[in-house]
């Protein structure tokens, strides 16, 4: 928590101490007041005082009021300031660094995780800064400065006061060591119903052809309970706090003015009126005295909440993303749409087992390459490597003859037009999820978004669409299929005009019919453009100037169908997987 | 728009106003009917509560009367002595039944909170398919936790709340005018005016607080599409825009937060400020009268009580009804959910096929479907299928191949015809029947988390680990699984680094284990590279041996062997064969096949 404190700026702090000394004025209104209530009632007691002198108290004590107030709303607003600027500094914070962070970080943390960081978390840490700065710097000041008020008038009425403190403080802290570690456990039960709900959802299809509707709701039954439980519990406990904090606070008033009444009897007749209206200004200063506690125990209360919540964002922000950026900004000219890959090794920064191991090919200018393999033999992992999603374990991945470690991001991503295994959309129109992104380049031209789209062989649907190319592609992308997706997002690479094309099996969401148009159209427009396909169908490799088989992350043979069908057992095998003996001989 | 609606509602109570408060309250106090008794009970302890602690301030002005009375005198102590035991029992009483009040509440909010949610748990199993269509778990999920969280906390905290604010802001008022008609006057009317401010206040903050959650609301949204999207992002460098949409989101942000959190804390400063005027407001006129001789100073030490028993009621009245209106919006949700209409009772249908005794023919005849009635997907679907064939469907994205299969499991009613299983009219069935006689495995690989058992075996009981390790050997699987940290009882969860085609295999081993009649492979084979494609081809031929099957397939080396292969284009069945038939007669299929291999 102090470390996001941290965030805040010499300007804040001006502020800070500004509202310190703000509430210390405010504080030392507030607590006049039973001054002037006690002339108040000392006036109104006495036998023949005018009425003017009780309106002229009566008059300071609005003033004092009034000042109060005033003072208080000024508090309010700089702390509100102070509150939302730094949680929308440290929200920034959150944001920039996620976009720093490669798919090792971006794995570690869960996407959904990291979004609860940006945002519930942050609201959690600022309404606790909001409330508890204000409360933090008031309550102690009251309460010190209530008790010096009070500690001459009696001590009797102190030890009182003393002991009232005392209970309330025990109290609290019997019940915030047995319920404030139940709190904790609160968020993760409701997680539990919360899974087994999406879990009853997501499988709605098998739950019912399994006839396990009851198998679901039995568990979730138990998880219902559980959290039922403990929020019981929790809610029961915490139901204590209230009437208790009355009773300590009537209790004590009662008993002031139960001491008042020995100590009036007890004294001389002179200082009888005054012990009275002392008995008057004490209680209510005892009753300042206990909210002040009250007020702080309440942080303590908000305070493992926020905690929790700071502790996550700081894991965030402490995290050095392990891919740091190159300087690099410039291109060997005559190597540009070279992608080669020098004795490459991969394993994930976390896992045991080698994924790729000694890689090595190279991808020539304008030529098409494609990656095939059984599942999990490191397709994906080996094209992650090329826009630097991950960095190679051991070996050079070099793109235009310049190792990828070495170039600054931005200027490496813009060589590149990388379409991911599931097709990516943004909730906007279907024109600017095409023209997408920077590539260092003017801006895109409206012929080049329209070209690309019919490409990309997405024309024909996108202009059957209701508003044509401005019709919204919502965020999960209901409203088209699998298919239409792939191809939009086909064209986004397509609009981007890279040196360098990466499909990671792109095309598998299309048919036969539409993955060969598009293949022949790409072949036809981009004779300059390099072309790293993976792939699970023969058919989409089958023309490819080279084909590097994977299997468990070696490469078991490099070359064209008809090399590999002739040397490579692996490529054999999935080719006869997949078609027979004389449709691959009649493929070409 | 839709899914930054949903992902508002994920996130903190929104301030949303119910359409029909009328029929929210209803349908919550028919629900509740069971809670009722300790609900009242918990209302009386609130207003019991509440009385004695009006009372009490009448009490403690009467001692100190006695104390001013007796300063010159000598104090009366006996009399001291029994108000001081009446209040001492007076406070007792008001703290205990506040106290049983928070106890009974608590538990009537999470007992009604936990029927909530199983209620939905269950609905949401009776419900048909069609609803999940038209509706994002999102939505359901925040139903189930947020909706309901936030309606138990309402009656827990602010019904009992409510109901003493009110029995004290009545009692107090009733109070003061017993005690001193002139100066209850003057307390109310003092108040009144503050009151009147804060009202305003409270509005304006109000509207600030729904601004900001539709901010979070959209701030989430951009989070979200950004971080999920984010390999995209970084290799098309669009942070640039990112950026600028997340500066301009959570500069909103920032002004609303700022403004609601400021006009929101000022109510608590300008309580204080209210009961101090009304403090001085008493006084005076307290002293005036007193002055007069017209009331003893005791009286005033009760008012300044009341002004504080009053004006804290109207605030708890303003904050209470505030949070149960949007738990009755919650409500609303909630009830919203559980009227959906739920699939058709078929208690009623006596027709039963015994697993055992299936022969396994199934007939189409005449299918019509839509899963909206103006729009016809299945136009005229008819088919015999013999037992033990091995029937294949193919055809382009939107052919209506999955329709087939959700109306065969009886997902889905048919609009017109009928579908026939051993002559038996699958209407004339349960759902509950014809799903046992059907083995499904989906694209969709569905696994829980539990343990490799538990999800492999699920629902069904009586099954040894044998059964569950040959069905793992059979796909291929058992070594994989002997080498997990522990073995069968490894917990599958979703960090678990299982690859999609391990998960596609268990869902399969799970699917031979309920070894049903029938057997349904949608897209089954898809997310399996096709080596492994072929090892599960043939566990799946041994294990379709005699069974029939209905095979959907992108793949079409997938289906080649099939008996027949029903080609289907626009909801319709444009050829029929098999695969040599179909080749030689060079139609859609023929295109369709040859076209993976030319380039």
């Amino acid at each position: 928590m102090f470390k996001l404190l941290k965030n805040l700026n010499k300007k804040e702090f001006g502020i800070i101490s500004v509202m310190s000394l703000l509430i210390i004025g405010q504080v030392w209104l507030e607590l006049k007041m039973p001054d002037y209530m006690s002339e108040i009632t000392t006036l109104v007691s006495t036998e023949g005082s005018a009425m003017s002198d009780v309106l002229v108290q009566g008059g300071y004590m609005l003033l004092c009021a009034l000042g109060s107030l005033v003072l208080m709303a000024i508090v309010g607003f700089l702390s509100s300031f102070t509150s939302a600027s730094l949680s929308k500094k440290i929200r920034k914070r959150i944001f920039d660094k996620v976009e720093e962070f490669g798919m090792e970080e971006m794995n570690k943390f869960s996407v959904s995780s990291l979004i609860t960081r940006t945002t519930n978390d942050i609201t959690q840490v600022q309404m606790f800064i909001s409330m508890g700065m204000q409360l933090l710097i008031k309550s102690p000041i009251m309460a010190v400065w209530a008790i010096l008020k009070i500690l001459n008038k009696g001590i009797e009425w102190s030890v009182a006061t003393g002991v009232a403190v005392l209970v309330l403080l025990v109290i609290i802290s019997i019940l915030m060591i047995t319920v404030l570690p139940k709190f904790k456990k609160v968020q993760k039960m409701i997680d539990d119903v919360n899974n087994v709900t999406r879990e009853n959802l997501k499988g709605i299809r098998i739950v019912r052809a399994f006839n396990a509707e009851e198998y679901q709701e039995n568990k979730f039954e138990n998880k219902n309970t559980s959290l039922t439980k403990l929020q019981m519990f929790n809610q029961r406990m915490m139901s204590i706090l209230s009437p208790v904090m009355y009773l300590v606070m009537y209790f004590l008033t009662l008993s002031i003015y139960l001491i008042g009444a020995k100590l009036i009897d007890g004294a001389q007749l002179m200082d009888k009126i005054d012990i009275f209206s002392n008995m008057v200004v004490f209680s209510s200063y005892a009753m300042q005295v206990i909210m002040s506690f009250i007020m702080l125990a309440m942080i303590f209360i908000m305070y493992p909440r926020a905690s929790v919540s700071a502790k996550r964002i700081n894991e965030v922000i402490d995290t050095e993303p392990n891919i740091k950026n190159g300087t690099v900004k410039t291109t060997l000219k005559d190597k540009v749409g070279e992608v080669e890959f020098k004795n490459v090794s991969f394993k994930y920064p976390d896992g045991q087992n080698v994924v790729l191991k000694d890689i090595s090919f190279k991808a020539k200018k304008g030529s098409i390459t494609a990656i095939i393999g059984s599942t999990g033999s490191g397709k994906s992992s080996l094209i992650n490597l090329i826009p630097r999603f991950y960095d190679a374990t051991s070996g050079e991945v070099l793109v235009d003859g310049i190792n990828v470690k070495d170039y600054d991001l931005e200027i490496l991503h813009n060589k590149i037009g990388y379409v991911p295994q599931k097709a990516v959309m943004f909730s906007d129109s279907v024109y600017n999820n095409v023209d997408y992104g920077e590539n260092g380049k003017p801006k895109k031209s409206e012929v080049t978004v329209k070209k690309a789209i019919e490409i990309a062989q997405a024309k024909d649907f996108v202009e059957a669409m209701p508003n044509g190319y401005d019709d919204d592609v919502s965020q999960g992308g209901t409203n088209i299929s699998g298919g239409q997706k792939q191809r939009i997002a086909i064209a986004r690479a397509i609009a981007r005009d890279p040196e360098i094309y990466i499909f990671d099996d792109s095309f598998s969401a299309l048919d036969y019919k539409t993955d060969y148009k598009l293949r022949k159209e790409l072949k036809k427009n981009f004779k300059d453009t390099t072309m790293i396909i993976v792939a699970q169908r023969i058919g989409t490799v089958i023309d490819a100037d080279q084909i590097i088989v994977l299997e468990d992350g070696k490469c078991a043979g490099i070359g064209t169908h008809k090399e590999l069908l002739k040397n490579c057992d692996v490529y054999r095998e999935i080719a006869y997987s997949q078609l027979s003996k004389e449709e691959l001989e009649n493929a070409r | 728009m839709q899914d930054s609606k949903h992902v508002e509602r994920q996130h903190g109570p929104t301030f949303e106003k119910p359409k029909d408060l009328k029929k929210a309250l209803k349908n919550l106090a028919k629900f509740s009917k069971k809670y009722m008794p300790i609900l009242i009970i918990g209302v009386l302890c609130a207003i019991f509560s509440s009385i004695f602690s009006i009372i009490a301030p009448d009490h403690l002005s009467d001692l100190v009367n006695t104390i001013t009375n007796g300063i010159m005198t000598g104090i009366d102590f006996d009399e001291v002595n029994k108000i001081a035991k009446l209040l001492i029992i007076i406070y007792l009483l008001s703290a205990t039944f506040n106290l049983v009040e928070g106890l009974l509440s608590a538990t009537v909010a999470n007992r009604l909170s936990q029927s909530f949610r199983s209620s939905i748990s269950v609905k949401i199993n009776k419900l048909p398919l069609k609803y999940f269509d038209s509706h994002s778990y999102g939505d359901i999920l925040s139903r189930v936790t947020n909706d309901v969280d936030l309606i138990g906390q309402s009656i827990n905290q602010s019904l009992g709340n409510f109901i003493a604010a009110v029995a004290l802001l009545i009692g107090s008022v009733v109070m003061m005018f017993h005690t001193n008609f002139t100066m209850a006057i003057t307390a109310i009317i003092s108040s009144l005016v503050g009151f009147s401010f804060t009202a305003v206040i409270l509005s304006k903050s109000q509207k600030y607080f729904i601004m900001r959650q539709k901010e979070l609301g959209k701030m989430n949204g951009h989070i979200e599409e950004i971080y999920s999207n984010y390999n995209v992002v970084k290799a098309y460098n669009g942070y640039k825009s990112a950026n600028e949409k997340f500066d301009e989101l959570n500069y909103n942000l920032f002004l609303c937060n700022m403004k609601s959190q400021f006009l929101s804390g000022l109510m608590q400063p300008l309580m204080n400020f209210i009961g101090n005027f009304s403090y001085v407001a008493v006084c005076v006129v307290g002293a005036m009268l007193t002055m007069n001789g017209t009331i003893e100073f005791g009286v005033i030490v009760a008012f300044i009580v009341y002004v504080r028993l009053f004006t804290s009621p109207l605030t708890q009245i303003a904050q209470s009804l505030t949070s149960l209106q949007s738990a009755a919006a919650s409500a609303e949700r909630v009830f919203e959910f559980l009227d959906e209409e739920e699939m058709k009772d078929e208690t009623d249908k006596v027709k039963k096929l015994s697993v055992n005794d299936v022969k396994g023919n199934i007939e189409f005849n005449h299918v019509k479907f839509g899963y909206e009635p103006e729009k016809t997907i299945i136009k005229d679907f008819s088919i015999k299928v013999k037992p033990g064939e091995k029937i294949a469907i193919v055809g382009p994205t939107g052919a209506g191949k999955t329709t087939i299969v959700n109306l065969l499991m009886k997902f889905y009613e048919v609009t017109d015809g009928d579908i026939k299983i051993d002559g038996t009219s699958i209407n004339d069935l349960t759902r509950e029947n014809v799903h046992d006689l059907f083995t499904m495995v989906l694209q969709d690989t569905w696994l829980f988390e539990g343990t490799v058992r538990e999800n492999i075996v699920y629902n069904k009981s009586n099954i040894s680990d044998e059964e569950v390790s040959s069905a793992l050997k059979t796909v291929g699987l058992k070594h994989f699984i002997s080498t997990l940290p522990d073995g069968l009882n490894t917990v599958l969860s979703d960090s678990e680094s299982i690859s999609a085609g391990q998960r596609q295999l268990l869902t399969i081993a799970r699917g031979m284990i309920k070894n049903a009649p029938f057997l349904i492979l949608d897209e089954a084979t898809s997310n399996v590279d096709t080596r492994t494609e072929e090892l599960v081809q043939k566990v799946m031929d041994k294990l379709t041996e005699g069974k029939t099957s209905f095979i959907i397939a992108h793949r079409l080396s997938t289906i080649k062997n099939a008996d027949k292969i029903l080609v289907m284009n626009g909801g319709n069945i444009i050829e029929v064969g098999n695969h040599e038939e179909l080749m030689a007669k060079g139609g859609f299929y023929a295109e369709l096949y040859n076209s993976q291999f030319e380039m």
